[in-house]
């Protein structure tokens, strides 16, 4: 692929040092703050693949809205006290969940490197995607056209994320174990 | 502007699996159960990046459009999983996992 080498290895690097952190961290705070670093790296590799507007809305959603959502739960139940519990599993479960996580590693590779590509191509090269205006233009015009159901569809499963989300977080009022609780 | 050996697509994909299996042992090995909902968002993140790969590789947008779609279904699953969250730490007073035991007792 005709992307910059040296660029590809510094933002692959980040957020593979990164996500390790975000996994082996303690305070949940600064598992936190290393996702944000590996979203940003991702936004990075993805324009440096051509793909300017998904990295605007990886920026924009994840390091924005989704990472906000976390710091706040995680204010909010103030749960930010460093928790052991890496420590605390068994010993064997930890080393098996380390050997499936290579061999998941592993096979992954092999299959997407053996896996032939298919020989014909679709009809967007980047030259003729910068000569329809680029790449934000083209995905806006396939969106309202050719994916305009599922567009639509999204916003149905975004008003019922929603009603969803306050209907399990909100207090009950007239719960009966609540009331009997306090 | 180029430098050195230009990247062969299995190395993009390789690092697409690499990041999927870390975020797989953050869900395995940990406890908390933000940290674990942060592993899903990586592994999340690492098939996006497997999309625009192929979407590259093959001269074609659906992957790209896929991708939109996920990162606005990551959206509503993150507000929806930390409602959750919410809930749990309402009832049990705790983020771990380990507490949820309340079918046990």
């Amino acid at each position: 692929m005709d992307i910059s080498p040296s660029f590809f290895y510094l933002f692959a690097g980040f957020a593979v040092a990164f996500s390790l952190l975000v996994v082996f961290k303690k305070n949940p705070v600064a598992s936190a703050f290393s996702l944000v670093i590996v979203f940003f790296a991702f936004a990075g590799i993805y324009a440096l693949l051509g793909a300017h507007l998904i990295a605007a809305l990886q920026i924009l959603v994840y390091a924005g809205a989704i990472m906000v959502l976390f710091v706040f739960v995680i204010m909010l139940l103030n749960a930010d006290t460093p928790s052991f519990d890496l420590g605390r599993s068994h010993w064997g479960l930890r080393l098996a969940a380390m050997i499936l996580c290579l061999v998941a590693f592993g096979l992954f590779t092999w299959a997407l490197k053996e896996s032939p590509l298919p020989i014909f191509r679709g009809p967007f090269s980047p030259e003729q995607v910068d000569a329809a205006g680029g790449n934000t233009q083209v995905l806006s015009e396939l969106m309202f056209s050719e994916y305009i159901l599922p567009f639509e569809l999204t916003s149905i499963l975004l008003l019922g994320a929603m009603i969803g989300a306050v209907a399990i977080a909100k207090r009950k009022e007239a719960g009966n174990a609540n009331r009997n609780a306090h | 502007m180029q430098t050195g050996m230009p990247i062969e697509p299995w190395v993009v994909l390789a690092f697409c699996s690499a990041i999927f299996s870390i975020g797989l042992a953050g869900v395995m090995i940990r406890r908390n159960i933000l940290v674990i909902l942060m592993s899903i968002e990586l592994m999340l993140n690492a098939v996006n990046l497997t999309f625009v790969a192929y979407s590259k590789i093959l001269h074609h947008m659906g992957g790209q459009m896929a991708v939109f779609f996920i990162i606005t279904v990551a959206a509503a699953e993150s507000a929806v999983g930390l409602g959750l969250v919410i809930a749990m730490f309402r009832t049990l007073k705790s983020v771990d996992t380990d507490d949820i035991r309340l079918l046990r007792e």
